[in-house]
């Protein structure tokens, strides 16, 4: 059946390619004013990022940027829809208007933003491969792992990482590329491999769903750079921008010290930015074509960047992940949104 | 007059065929033109320049050399060997397993044909794919780690990382075997073909085997007189977390291969038990009349006529082993789709170019497989005729 979904999805995009005769860059917002609702590519599962819960709800941080998106443009988080995507198919999907954006826990890299015909529009989550393992190997670093079996999902850019990483090293290994992360995890789980390596955040993640999570550690070093961040179709600077701005904007509430919680009262701070922020001053909005006030809704409904990731991958979270390097940039981290000015 | 028209009406005829062959052929141009266009614009890259660009990642079980200096074009081969290997061993594995099934499914004995029949409605009643992962994770999960692995006199050991056995590589006067492997085939050919006429002639049995043997023997003490021992043997053995040196048979192949085997298998059986029921029973009871045994009857009269009813059925079988091997991807077999359009398409992101190519390769091996099952086909037909 996934199979099937897969092929009339690359069909799909095929005929799309080929058939609609070639135009102009088209202009998103109105396609997305027009249908009433945003079209959000996320992942097909994984805890914090883009999960769905037993009611058929997505949480985490990528769907709240979504959720961001969608009341940026249409002042309610709620005209947001869905789509899970495998690795495989998300630039894809993306590529051919099946989605108005990606946010997919994506790595930004070279290739794909110069490429595939794709636009990276920030970082809202900065990750770093990782290995998890059995903690009775007794296994501290990622250097002891010579001629390990590495079990991970097909179609990231893992295996990529983790080839450069044991050839630098001189290290052998050897790779078994699943195409869903349900099976690789059970492969590991049933000792095919002796380690799950993907982001490590992804890794904290997929050990929650393990039979007994206590009896596997992820190693605390890291081999890459993983900056994760939302994707839309290049060509389209105004959508660019929405998405972009949708991010700094939680990133500067933040700041400022706006919360779900104060930003009815904060309405009347006589603070410049944060009346810029909140679209008492200045046209930000009109600028980008939706209504000025559309920080205020998105703060309002979805909350700043502090509140999106305590509530899906913070220190009460299953997950439990500390700020670390996403932290704001004035507390020692890399979060840094250009200011609403 | 009429020889006149009938020229003019053909004539017509190909004018239209040659108007339709321009239309399609426009309409194709047309169509690639469209998509290099929209590609362009969408600044997507495009072409089949990437095929030489380098990979830079691991297969986990290559039958040709690579290493991730190889280019995408490697990738490609590594991953179409791999589809052919486990289609090739799963068409033999399928016809045998099958063949012996249809077989049974219409055996006078009670228990075997009610054995036959419950594996085949099984096996062609549940979805292959989950086959695959039944398999899988069952063979995995019975199995021991590296550390315990099982044991087989410290030649080869079997556990969750697969079957690790000791490999040979040729060293200089290997060809002196060659050369005996050769003579050996080219005796058994000739004391066949002997012991053949000599029936015919005589209706006596000949020694078959026993010469054989003989030659063999003699054959392979003066290669081995010559040229000594031009090989090495590889041992695996156990270091840090897996088995080095020698080859290693991974698990996902070893559960891919069972499962389609097991699959196609029970289709088979019932191609074969077709074939065998569509003789008429007047060819069995001639056989019977001529003294022949059950089983001779069976392998001199009644199967060689079932293999026209069975062989297109077959062919059908085997083009759909081939493309369900594709099904590898779900539990990490490194295939075409797997390897190439799988990890390399969204590397290189280029999806129209690769899926496109990988299309093509199964096509080409269908019409391939299609094209030797014709001409056996034609053989076993035209014997039929002859008679």
């Amino acid at each position: 059946m996934k199979k099937l979904v897969e092929f009339f999805a690359a069909s799909a995009a095929i005929v799309l390619l080929t058939l609609v005769p070639a135009r102009a860059a088209e202009d998103t917002l109105q396609v997305v004013k027009q249908r009433g609702y945003v079209k959000c590519g996320v992942s097909q599962g994984l805890p914090g990022f883009s999960n769905p819960d037993d009611k058929g709800n997505w949480n985490g941080i990528d769907v709240d940027l979504c959720r961001a998106v969608a009341a940026a443009v249409f002042g309610t988080d709620e005209k947001v829809k869905f789509t899970p995507l495998s690795a495989k198919e998300r630039f894809t999907a993306l590529q051919s208007g099946e989605v108005d954006l990606l946010a997919r826990n994506t790595t930004w890299s070279m290739h794909r933003d110069t490429a595939l015909g794709v636009d990276f529009t920030g970082v809202n989550y900065y990750d770093g491969q990782g290995f998890m393992v059995r903690a009775d190997l007794g296994i501290a670093s990622t250097k002891e792992l010579d001629g390990a079996s590495l079990c991970t999902n097909l179609g990231t850019t893992t295996e990529l990482n983790a080839a450069d990483y044991f050839r630098t090293h001189n290290m052998q290994y050897e790779i078994v590329a699943f195409e869903k992360a349900d099976e690789a995890v059970s492969a590991y789980n049933t000792g095919r491999c002796d380690a799950y390596t993907t982001d490590q955040s992804a890794l904290y993640a997929q050990r929650l769903k393990l039979t007994d999570p206590k009896a596997h550690i992820v190693l605390p070093q890291i081999i890459s750079k993983e900056p994760l961040g939302p994707v839309v179709r290049q060509g389209d600077d105004q959508w660019g921008d929405i998405v972009r701005w949708s991010h700094n904007a939680m990133l500067n509430a933040e700041e400022l010290g706006v919360s779900s919680s104060n930003v009815e009262t904060m309405k009347t701070s006589s603070n410049p930015a944060v009346k810029r922020l909140l679209g008492l001053d200045g046209s930000f909005g009109a600028n980008m074509g939706i209504s000025n006030d559309w920080a205020y809704h998105i703060i309002r409904t979805v909350g700043n960047y502090a509140e999106t990731f305590e509530r899906n991958v913070g220190k009460n979270t299953p997950l439990g992940i500390a700020r670390g390097v996403n932290a704001l940039w004035r507390d020692g981290g890399l979060q840094y949104a250009p200011p609403i000015r | 007059m009429i020889s006149k028209l009938a020229f003019l009406v053909s004539r017509r005829d190909a004018l239209l065929q040659l108007l339709t062959l321009a239309l399609v052929v426009a309409g194709v141009g047309w169509l690639i033109a469209n998509v290099a266009d929209n590609l362009d614009r969408q600044n997507i890259s495009s072409g089949f320049g990437f095929l030489n660009e380098r990979a830079g990642f691991g297969i986990s079980q290559t039958l040709v050399d690579y290493n991730e200096d190889d280019n995408y074009r490697q990738v490609l081969i590594v991953g179409l060997l791999n589809t052919l290997l486990v289609s090739v061993l799963g068409i033999i594995f399928a016809s045998i397993l099958g063949f012996f099934l249809g077989i049974g499914r219409l055996s006078r004995n009670w228990l075997i044909s009610k054995i036959a029949m419950v594996y085949i409605e099984i096996f062609r009643n549940v979805p292959l794919l989950l086959q695959i992962m039944f398999w899988y994770f069952g063979v995995l999960r019975n199995l021991p780690s590296p550390r315990q692995a099982i044991n087989f006199g410290d030649l080869m050991f079997l556990s969750n990382r697969g079957f690790a056995l000791p490999s040979v590589s040729f060293t200089e006067g290997a060809g002196f075997y060659g050369l005996a492997l050769l003579a050996i085939i080219s005796a058994a050919i000739g004391l066949r073909r002997r012991a053949h006429i000599l029936f015919l002639a005589t209706g006596q049995m000949v020694a078959f085997w026993r010469p054989l043997g003989l030659v063999s023997v003699v054959v392979l003490l003066l290669a081995a007189y010559l040229a000594g021992v031009p090989w090495q043997v590889d041992i695996p053995a156990l270091r840090g977390f897996n088995f080095r040196g020698g080859i290693t048979v991974i698990p996902e192949f070893v559960a891919l291969l069972l499962a389609l085997s097991l699959y196609t298998a029970a289709f088979i059986a019932e191609i074969v038990r077709a074939g065998i029921m569509s003789v008429d029973q007047g060819q069995r009871e001639a056989a019977a009349a001529l003294g022949l045994s059950h089983n001779r009857a069976l392998s001199l009269v009644v199967i060689p006529q079932s293999l026209r009813v069975i062989i297109p059925p077959l062919t059908s079988q085997y083009l759909n082993l081939t493309k369900n091997s594709s099904l590898a991807v779900a539990i990490a077999y490194p295939d075409i789709v797997s390897v190439f359009a799988g990890t390399a398409l969204t590397q290189v992101g280029q999806a129209i170019e690769i899926i496109f190519i990988t299309m093509m390769v199964y096509l080409i091996l269908s019409l391939l497989t299609s094209w030797a099952m014709n001409q056996y086909n034609a053989r076993i037909a035209l014997v039929e005729k002859n008679q």
